[in-house]
């Protein structure tokens, strides 16, 4: 049996939502701090994940696949370290890293110091980040927009710059949003392409999805997520089968 | 409680608890790796700071001449205030400078987690990359700042001295200063917002404590000795009056003043790199 490189442990997530902050006046909130009632702040407790375990093994390929709101975007947030869950723990053999660095980068800076900008704050190197520059610039396709503050930038020529720099990185352990396949057809086949052959040099990949055929084509794995647990984890195919019956049977549930 | 199959796979295959933060001297050498990444950040955010304006990063030389010319215009010409001060334009330039360079770095700093929330939630770094990135902007920020000053004091008549050269010195003590008291309000900010309406009274009263417009020793001349030695000793009055020994032939002050810039700035460091380390769990 191949090692072991992420175990889910038990995993509960809660979000602590505020509701209604800001609304009530302040001569309210005087009144209530005076009668010693209850501020009118309501704070709401969403429990997002409920209590999930999971073992990968390195080359498992994992689709997670599920409604909106099923807790799968939480829980790969989670696995990267990026959650902290209020129940239960995540173990892995090295930091998994979710794929997306947008957040990272500067609209008023140009192309290519959003590359170096993306690279640091993945952890790369300044000699690394020379290195791969030409293949994420070409990778991209923007040409000598590169030069150019970012924020000049087409919405899909951002989307490009911003996977072409994400995916730039071996990672051992990957994990992917669906939400990063943005752009036109013939880019979302390249990056697609991408994923694929990053999978295949990745140990374990978490892959979010909401195309299915992606995952039916790349995924050892998959497991159904409902209101924050698995329904259903094992073999692609079937796994995928029943979802879709359910999806149909019940397009809301 | 872990399931005790996990449990054996945890133990036997060396797996590590993600929400682990490393001990701190792992965790400060991740950080100096991330070093380049603090550089970055801090100028991509000058760069963004000026992008709308013509005149772009000229501004950060601009905007001091021109809040110097308006001190020297006032204070030195028209109303002609000495309070017992021989070069007040340059006296009050030099409090405006230093002064100015805390209030807007601490403000900063409080805001600064929240801020990059974003990245926070998209990537694992170590947080103490934020504000010492805030920290590091306004630094840059500051020496532009210097420069002005060291033009208005030389137009004032102050002579260049040996002690212009200590000048870096008094900078990087203030500076060490200012990023450890950034990290205990970064994590405090990280928190709560209420902070950041506190901060402004906060500020203001230091800064009228710490002699930015006028002399501590003339004005605390008819109190007791000791509130002299306390305003005098505040890290506020410290780091200006550092500065104003440098680059003004007419202000000195006794080397205890130094031994209390060292100080200062060693305790908040120490204390504020500890405290934000404390605090790196909760500020994902």
């Amino acid at each position: 049996m191949s090692r072991p490189t992420v175990v889910i442990d038990d995993v509960h997530i809660h979000y602590r939502v505020v509701l209604g902050a800001g609304i009530g006046s302040a001569a309210g909130a005087l009144r209530s701090m005076v009668s010693g009632s209850k501020p009118s702040q309501v704070v709401k407790k969403v429990h997002a994940v409920k209590g999930v375990s999971l073992v990968a093994y390195e080359g498992d390929i994992i689709g997670l696949v599920g409604r909106n709101g099923s807790g799968k975007s939480s829980l790969l947030r989670s696995i990267a370290g990026l959650q902290q869950p209020s129940q239960g723990d995540v173990y892995t053999s090295s930091r998994a890293s979710l794929l997306g660095v947008g957040a990272a980068l500067n609209k008023s800076i140009t192309g290519n110091r959003n590359i170096t900008l993306g690279g640091l704050a993945m952890g790369m190197t300044r000699s690394q980040i020379e290195e791969l520059r030409p293949s994420i610039v070409e990778f991209a396709g923007i040409g000598e927009f590169i030069d150019m503050p970012m924020g000049t930038y087409s919405s899909g020529m951002q989307a490009r710059l911003r996977f072409a720099i994400a995916a730039a990185r071996q990672h051992e352990i990957l994990l992917v949003d669906e939400a990063l396949s943005t752009g036109d057809t013939e880019f979302r086949r390249r990056s697609q392409a991408k994923i694929r052959e990053m999978a295949s040099h990745a140990g374990t990949v978490f892959l979010v999805a909401h195309g299915h055929n992606m995952i039916r084509e790349v995924c050892t794995r998959a497991v159904w997520m409902e209101k924050g647990q698995v329904v259903l984890q094992g073999n692609t195919q079937e796994v995928l089968d029943a979802y879709e019956a359910d999806m149909e049977e019940q397009p809301k549930r | 409680m872990t399931t005790s199959s996990n449990a054996e796979i945890i133990e036997q295959f060396g797996l590590v608890s993600v929400s682990k933060t490393p001990p701190l001297r792992e965790y400060l050498k991740d950080t100096w790796q991330r070093i380049d990444f603090i550089k970055e950040l801090a100028n991509a955010r000058s760069t963004q700071q000026y992008s709308d304006s013509l005149l772009g990063r000229l501004w950060q030389l601009v905007t001091p001449l021109l809040n110097a010319g308006i001190y020297f215009l006032i204070f030195g010409v028209l109303l002609g205030t000495r309070k017992g001060i021989e070069n007040y334009p340059a006296f009050l330039v030099a409090g405006v400078f230093a002064f100015n360079f805390m209030q807007t770095t601490i403000t900063a700093s409080a805001s600064c987690i929240p801020k990059n929330d974003k990245l926070v939630k998209a990537i694992h770094f170590p947080k103490l990359v934020l504000p010492l990135a805030t920290a590091l902007n306004a630094v840059q920020q500051y020496v532009i700042s210097l420069a002005v000053l060291m033009v208005i004091a030389l137009a004032t008549g102050e002579p260049l001295t040996l002690m212009w050269l200590a000048l870096p010195a008094a900078l990087l003590l203030q500076a060490v200063f200012i990023a450890g008291v950034c990290l205990v309000v970064a994590r405090w900010g990280a928190r709560s917002k209420d902070i950041t309406q506190l901060l402004p009274f906060f500020l203001r009263t230091w800064r009228y404590v710490s002699g930015v417009f006028f002399s501590i020793t003339v004005f605390t001349s008819k109190f007791s000795h000791w509130i002299g030695v306390a305003l005098k000793y505040n890290p506020g009055a410290v780091y200006i009056d550092l500065i104003r020994d440098c680059v003004m032939n007419t202000v000195t002050v006794s080397y205890y003043v130094w031994i209390a810039g060292v100080f200062w700035a060693v305790l908040l460091l120490s204390f504020g790199l500890v405290y934000f380390y404390r605090g790196e769990r909760t500020y994902v």
